[in-house]
């Protein structure tokens, strides 16, 4: 067993947890966080994307006792004084979303993509987020989405 | 008020989605509840001589494991195939036995053999590692092409063949053949695709020892078709003691129709365990054991005249059904497929015929489009090598073709109502600016690129309804849609419905027709699906059908409200029912405007009595107080989108590497509730069928091992695959139900893989390539040109 202190969406929690036990399952398990979604086992679909201290990552392939001490923000933390982040916003607005399962994972990386890159070009997006399958919206409006976030941000 | 049919109106679901407040299966935890891990066969095909699970049962933290021994001896039924097809012969179709824990033989790899539950996951897991299962392995049968040559699979299954059925007239297309100028031919392989909804399958069941009711929470895009087969034909329990719940599902295309060994095997467990029971699968299991979609090898032939007009068509097909046949397997290679194969044409004489067969694969069913992709595939193909062969523009041939005259009898069963397939191949010409297209071609070889384009006009029947039709075709049930519409006390309006939202955004669309029926704001109008024991029994959401038979039954049920609140209005406003007028809300009294809102005749309808005994009750003589309506829609014949896409790819020859350079998309939908989503629908479609086409394969090798299962085998397109598509629209209304509306889901997947097909094998100057074309067959495939362009020269 390891003991995993973080502190998620702002809040410290601190956990007792098997030292196999990854992030993800940490986050929706132990913290009943479930907005992170788990949609493949090799690393590839990205729906489990969070951040670490700042930083976007896949949840899913990272141990929780490896960040331990870290800053963890989640899907559910977006949300300040009852506001949703302007990412969030621009995905409504665009419908970039449809059945919602990628949909916290791309809005993560979507959001860590703006932190590196200003104005990013409709390229530049697709190449970042390789990392995040969604088999929904053919990911244009995806794009839409973030770029529409991009002159709001 | 203006109209919210018709307007771009930001999804409702989507606040809870963005903010990670969506409620999926695997997010549902019950206290005391139990892990499930299932013991799965590691063949293609063996006999099953003994399971032990002796040792397993010691195993930490095991709860119990249950095998098809006992499922047998609970005599649980198995798996359904929802339509019964007839062979040519009239004989009928062959199916096997298909038990939920295979008990003597396991027929694909994947296939559930035993069950471990235990306190965690992780202990789970370790006891199923330990269960031995004693096998006869036995040589397999995998591949479409050979499968009839093979052994037989299933007992009684004479060349593993399920049926051979034909639609059509052999000897009008004999006729037809023998008169035609040119015979035209194509082979194709239409490949297998694994749907890969990126939400996992999972179920949590929880049964009540006090109640005796189970509770199954599931991914299905059909809760109420779930809970009647489960309990019709697995005997699990009867339907008023089976609730099932299909809360936030990510995403089905098809393979969340059927219902699956995981859930009839947990809901029967959970009640002999007395346990709740979770089970989520991982991507693997996925890909082993969810339905896949298309996997035929056809053969093709349009009998042509030398100016290009279309005289007869033929195609023989052989389909794969997989290990065994599911809801909607032997009718998507069927009716699904065979009618919509002479595509948007007038073609008089035509057949197809379909052999399907049993494979040692994972069982094939519905998948986005489901038969009319495969069916488009072949006369696209076929349309755009005659254009080649006769040196016919592809636009010019497909126009000299299509009808003018609607209705439309189309050679093979459907008689299409509306349509103007000349408006959707000129707009979409034009918006992809076709004629510029060899200025482009040059502009790309003097970059050393290939560039080519490609044309597909397409129509599909969905819809997926008329319950008088499909059950003379075969379907085990009618396919009609309900609806009740709950007008409250004190003003608002649940809407339920039996169809199931799993990412079309019926919370939004739905509401929108809602409102505008009603009078009444958006925001007043909850939409409610996906809980049996909420609302009418209704269908699902498969075939495009959502709106154009889900949709009509919440508009015929807002009717009724209105019909009743006219009634009531007409006696609070002491006139006749015809000097009302119902508008914008509003009950109105022509003639003096003296008027009621729909909200005080809602009031009105549920506080029929006062203590104030001069009171005259608002109600007419003999009308009972409430306004609840229902409605159970059954249109009177499928509906009929239709369209045409246009692509542009670039090769690069020294790499393989296709690229789509232009996509554009001009769809006939009729009327569009809301733009916003039928786009985003459009788009995922697109890029289905472009995943399809270039990138997507499903491969099992010579022993039945899926070689593809993980998304680090099987290419899931990404964001940079795919160039910004060009949408446009024209409309014809559907004449078959009130709003005009066809249905919007599939076109998009059905329309797109010939488009770039045909595209990249222009740039190949005419070379088959199959599907999907990837780099390294392009690649190949450039060489050869090269080759033969230097003997040319």
């Amino acid at each position: 067993m390891s003991k995993v202190t973080l502190e998620v969406n702002g809040k410290k929690v601190s956990k007792d947890v098997p030292n196999h036990t990854i992030l993800s399952d940490f986050l929706r398990d132990n913290l009943n966080l479930t907005g992170t979604h788990v949609g493949c086992d090799t690393s590839q679909c990205g729906a489990c994307v969070v951040h670490v201290d700042g930083k976007s990552i896949k949840s899913c392939s990272t141990l929780a006792a490896d960040v331990d001490g870290s800053k963890v923000t989640t899907i559910e933390g977006l949300v300040k004084d009852g506001k949703m982040h302007p990412m969030q916003e621009a995905f409504k607005k665009m419908h970039g979303l449809q059945c919602g399962f990628c949909t916290p994972g791309m809005v993560m990386s979507a959001i860590d993509l703006l932190q590196n890159k200003k104005n990013p070009s409709d390229a530049e997006i697709r190449k970042w987020l390789e990392g995040n399958i969604c088999r929904c919206t053919g990911y244009q409006n995806i794009v839409a989405a973030v770029k529409e976030a991009a002159s709001k941000v | 008020m203006a109209s919210l049919v018709g307007s771009r109106v930001e999804r409702k679901e989507d606040k809870r989605l963005l903010t990670g407040k969506g409620r999926y299966t695997a997010d549902i935890n019950i206290a005391n509840q139990t892990y499930a891990v299932f013991v799965r066969s590691p063949h293609a095909r063996a006999k099953i001589k003994k399971v032990d699970t002796s040792k397993a049962l010691k195993a930490s933290g095991v709860v119990g494991i249950l095998t098809g021994e006992e499922i047998a001896a609970d005599k649980i039924g198995g798996l359904i195939a929802g339509w019964a097809i007839r062979s040519e012969d009239g004989s009928e179709m062959k199916v096997p036995a298909n038990p939920p824990l295979a008990k003597d033989s396991a027929n694909f790899v994947g296939e559930p053999i035993a069950v471990v539950f235990a306190e965690s996951l992780d202990e789970a897991k370790n006891a199923a590692d330990i269960v031995k299962v004693d096998y006869k392995v036995l040589k397999g049968v995998i591949n479409t092409a050979d499968a009839m040559k093979g052994e037989a699979i299933h007992d009684g299954i004479d060349k593993n063949l399920c049926y051979d059925w034909l639609l059509g007239d052999r000897k009008a297309v004999d006729e037809a053949f023998s008169k035609a100028d040119k015979i035209i031919k194509v082979d194709l392989i239409n490949n297998r695709c694994v749907p890969n909804a990126m939400e996992p399958r999972a179920c949590v069941v929880d049964y009540n020892t006090a109640s005796e009711e189970i509770t199954l929470y599931t991914t299905s895009q059909n809760p109420h078709l779930s809970r009647l087969i489960m309990s019709a034909f697995g005997g699990v329990a009867p339907e008023n003691k089976l609730r099932v719940v299909a809360p936030d599902v990510g995403g089905g295309f098809g393979s969340k129709i059927n219902v699956y060994n995981e859930e009839i095997v947990c809901s029967w467990a959970s009640k002999k365990i007395e346990r709740p029971i979770k089970w989520v699968a991982e991507r693997t299991e996925s890909f082993l054991t969810d339905t896949h979609g298309r996997d035929h090898v056809t053969h093709a032939e349009l009998a042509v005249s030398n100016d290009g007009k279309f005289l007869g068509f033929k195609n023989e097909t052989i389909a794969n059904l997989g290990a065994y046949a599911r809801v909607f397997g032997t009718v998507t290679p069927t009716y699904l497929f065979g009618p919509c194969a002479t595509g948007v044409y007038i073609i008089p004489a035509a057949y197809s015929n379909v052999k399907a067969v049993y494979t040692n694969t994972a069982p094939v069913d519905a998948y986005r489009g489901a038969g009319r992709p495969e069916a488009t595939y072949t006369i696209e193909r076929l349309v755009e090598k005659a254009a080649m062969e006769l040196g016919i523009d592809r636009t010019e041939i497909r126009m000299k073709n299509f009808p003018t005259e609607f209705p439309f009898k189309q050679t093979l069963i459907h008689t299409v109502d509306s349509g103007d397939y000349v408006a959707g191949l000129e707009k979409a010409k034009q918006m992809s600016d076709y004629n510029g297209f060899a200025a482009r071609r040059k502009k790309s070889e003097a970059n050393g690129k290939l560039r080519g384009i490609g044309v597909s006009s397409y129509f599909e029947a969905c819809g997926i309804a008329p319950s008088a039709v499909v059950m003379s075709l075969g379907c085990g049930v009618g396919l009609w849609e309900s609806s009740e519409v709950r007008f409250n006390p004190t003003g608002q309006v649940s809407v339920f419905t039996g169809a199931h939202s799993h990412g079309q955004g019926h919370d939004t669309t739905f509401a929108q027709i809602a409102a505008d029926e009603l009078g009444v704001t958006l925001e007043t109008v909850d939409v409610v699906h996906g809980d049996t024991d909420k609302g009418t029994f209704g269908m699902g959401t498969y075939g495009s059908r959502s709106l154009a038979v889900g949709g009509i039954a919440i508009v015929n049920a807002c009717r009724k409200i209105v019909a009743k609140g006219k009634r009531v209005a007409a006696k609070m406003l002491e006139v006749s029912e015809d000097e009302i007028n119902f508008k914008d809300g509003e009950f109105v009294v022509t003639k003096s405007n003296k008027k009621k809102t729909i909200g005080e005749v809602a009031f009105a309808c549920y506080l029929p009595g006062s203590r104030d005994s001069d009171f005259k009750s608002p109600l007419p003589e003999g009308e009972e107080p409430g306004l609840i309506e229902s409605s159970f829609f059954d249109p009177a014949n499928f509906s009929f989108p239709a369209g045409s896409h246009i692509s542009e790819v670039e090769i690069d020859p020294d790499t393989g590497e296709v690229k789509v350079e232009k996509y554009t998309a001009v769809d006939d939908f009729g009327r569009i509730v809301n733009p916003l989503v039928v786009e985003g629908q459009v788009h995922g479609g697109i890029a289905q069928g472009i995943g399809q086409a270039l990138h997507e394969n499903t491969e099992y090798d010579e022993t039945g091992q899926l070689i593809t299962a993980s998304y680090m085998d099987y290419t899931m397109p990404r964001a940079d695959n795919f160039p910004e598509f060009n949408l446009g629209f024209t409309c014809t209304h559907a004449t078959t139900n009130p709003l005009g509306v066809k249905g919007c889901g599939e076109a998009g997947a059905i329309a797109s893989p010939p488009a770039i097909m045909n595209a990249v094998i222009d740039a190949l100057d005419g070379q088959e390539i199959s599907m999907p074309a990837t780099a390294e067959k392009v690649w190949k495939a450039c060489k050869l040109l090269k080759k033969s362009n230097s003997k040319a020269a």
